[in-house]
């Protein structure tokens, strides 16, 4: 259960500020899509509209639409709290849940959608969960011990098997490596290849060798100058944007970055 | 500006010794304070001890004959009196945080999580101003106030409810009480005194819920309701049982409010809407201090003693909840 998602000329406001100015783009299913650019362009906030996360941030909205597979996400009869079910999200810095223990950490989001789950299936869940999130070797014997018992790598690992527990149809992650050092920064992205077989995945990352070594189409953002709102500057195979790009500034921002 | 390496050297060794000079004296006054707290609650027990020690170790039938307010021909005893007042000070207490931590957990979430930021403000002053309010206040208004608006309530409850030994109805009369002045209402004027209290507390607790947390509740699809659940009572928990202990202190030890509304009596009487029946430890000591003999004080202050002991086990009771699962509270 992949979904795909095209975006209409979507504008995001803080306030009166206009954060991000008409994106337009689409996401393929059961792939993953990487959003580089440099700092403050939008791409946490454009990230958020994508699973209504930024309604939670009092004054921020959006005008265009948000497709997912043809269904608007914008559309009045549609319930945040549902969309989020359908989008899962890990975030930039790993944060389960301290008073619980690792399998309740995981069993979190679940047991918000189906109060009742049999002992078994939990159990099942649980290992299913860890195991997607290549964790379950390494905390099978303390599955009761609190998840901010781990280390960092395994607390965003736990992150991520917490938001697949719930079968998502997209999984969005912001900068979810940003925390973590070189070794479990390369088991995520072990994951991340594995998890697209099954699920839409879109990353932001400000690391441009993970946005090629991870992702299929590439989506550099870029910001005219402090108060101008962040645009979608081109989008595009990965192999394309990081050999061939259309824009200047999009080579300008890679080469920068790499020369 | 150019400096020989020797002076440079001295003015870094100076000002290394000014920092540590600062640095200890900060250490050594904060320590100063922590140990005052200790010295502080030791001479209190000390004295309490000590004062109370003569009507302690006094022959019973003797304190009896002394002290007018101890019957022994109604088989009273001082540990006898002090049995009833903690039995009343312990019931009034728990009845009025049992009313008030709900409402006031409910008040401070409104506060913290529901309300808009310009109203959840003006509330906030406002509870922190009824915190203000001193107790004789709360005494007069409950009194003349609150218990004429209460009494119809209780007729209710008590040809309703009478069935339920709370609520009971006076056998003889078949009604409760008809001035109102009984346990439930000092309870109540309670729950009102310490709502500010708790509901302060627990609001900067739930405010203070980590951003990541709540975030990360809400993007699995929780709800405001599921994400409070998930994020902010496993966070706030230790700092709202720290908050109704606070409560639970002023409501024990709460003397003017109570001595105006309660129509006193001795009794093991869990009837909360007959009057006569109860009363507390503070409020007995301040009813009969004024008249006490030389003994007497000595066993009003073995009565604070008791205060104290209780006030004391509900404080470990509480430490003992938050420490039993602090592996999980989340501070690393
Ligand atoms: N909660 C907020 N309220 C108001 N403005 C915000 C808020 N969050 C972000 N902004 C503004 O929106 C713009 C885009 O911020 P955003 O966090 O999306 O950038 P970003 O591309 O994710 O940057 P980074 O790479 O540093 O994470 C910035 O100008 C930022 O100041
Ligand atoms: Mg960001």
């Amino acid at each position: 259960m992949s979904k795909r998602i095209d975006v209409n000329n979507l504008n995001v406001f803080y306030g009166s500020f206009l954060a991000v100015e008409d994106v337009s783009l689409s996401i393929e299913a059961k792939s993953v899509t990487a959003f580089i650019g440099p700092s403050g362009c939008g791409k946490s906030t454009f990230l958020r509209t994508l699973n209504r996360m930024h309604e939670v941030i009092p004054g921020a909205r959006v005008e265009g639409e948000v497709l997912m597979d043809g269904l608007n996400l914008y559309d009045p009869q549609i319930d945040p709290v549902a969309v989020r079910r359908h989008v899962g999200m890990v975030f930039q810095r790993p944060n389960p849940f301290p008073t619980m223990s690792i399998a309740e950490n995981v069993l979190a989001g679940v047991k918000l959608n189906n109060k009742r789950i049999s002992k078994g299936d939990a159990e099942e869940l649980v290992e299913s969960s860890l195991r997607g999130a290549n964790l379950w070797e390494e905390v099978k014997d303390r599955l009761d011990k609190p998840g901010s018992s781990l280390s960092g790598g395994q607390q965003q690992r736990l992150c991520i098997a917490r938001a697949i527990a719930i079968k998502p149809d997209v999984l969005l992650m912001d900068e979810p490596c940003s925390a973590l050092d070189p070794i479990s920064t390369l088991a995520i992205e072990d994951l991340i290849q594995e998890l697209k077989s099954e699920y839409t995945i879109v990353i932001v990352t400000h690391n441009m060798q993970q946005a090629a070594r991870v992702s299929e189409k590439t989506a550099f953002f870029n910001i005219a100058g402090t108060g101008k709102p962040g645009k979608l500057i081109e989008m595009d195979d990965t192999t394309t944007i990081f050999s061939a790009p259309a824009e200047k500034a999009t080579e300008d921002y890679i080469s920068g970055r790499f020369g | 500006m150019t400096v020989t390496e020797k002076s440079g050297a001295e003015k870094v060794e100076l000002t290394a010794h000014r920092r540590s000079v600062a640095n200890g004296v900060f250490t050594g006054a904060s320590a100063a304070a922590a140990s005052l707290i200790l010295v502080v609650l030791a001479a209190v027990a000390a004295f309490l001890l000590t004062e109370a020690w003569p009507a302690l170790t006094m022959d019973a039938a003797e304190l009896g004959d002394r002290i007018s307010w101890i019957k022994p021909e109604d088989g009273q005893s001082l540990i006898q009196v002090t049995g009833y007042l903690v039995f009343g000070t312990v019931l009034i207490a728990t009845m009025a945080l049992l009313i008030a931590t709900p409402l006031s957990i409910g008040i401070a979430l409104f506060i913290s999580h529901y309300a808009p930021r310009r109203l959840a403000s003006g509330l906030g002053y406002i509870i922190d101003l009824l915190a203000a309010i001193p107790s004789v206040v709360y005494g007069l208004w409950g009194s003349i106030v609150l218990i004429p608006v209460l009494q119809p309530f209780y007729d209710f409850l008590g040809t309703y409810l009478g069935w339920f030994p709370l609520f009971a109805t006076d056998p003889t009369t078949g009604t409760v009480s008809a001035t109102g002045r009984v346990a439930l209402s000092a309870s109540l004027v309670l729950a009102i005194m310490v709502i500010p209290i708790i509901s302060s507390v627990s609001r900067e607790v739930f405010l203070q819920t980590p951003k990541l947390h709540e975030e990360a509740a809400l993007a699995m699809g929780a709800t405001r309701w599921e994400m409070i659940r998930m994020a902010v009572f496993p966070f706030g928990r230790s700092g709202v049982i720290g908050a109704t202990m606070l409560g639970l202190g002023r409501a024990l030890g709460e003397t003017m409010a109570v001595y105006m509304i309660l129509s006193v009596g001795l009794s093991y009487s869990w009837n909360v809407l007959l009057s006569g029946k109860h009363n507390t430890i503070a409020s007995y000591i301040a009813g009969q201090f004024p008249e006490a003999n030389a003994i007497g004080v000595s066993a009003l202050i073995a009565m604070g003693l008791a205060l104290f002991i209780i006030t004391l086990l509900v404080n470990m009771a509480a430490r003992w909840i938050v420490s039993r699962r602090s592996e999980f509270s989340g501070a690393n």
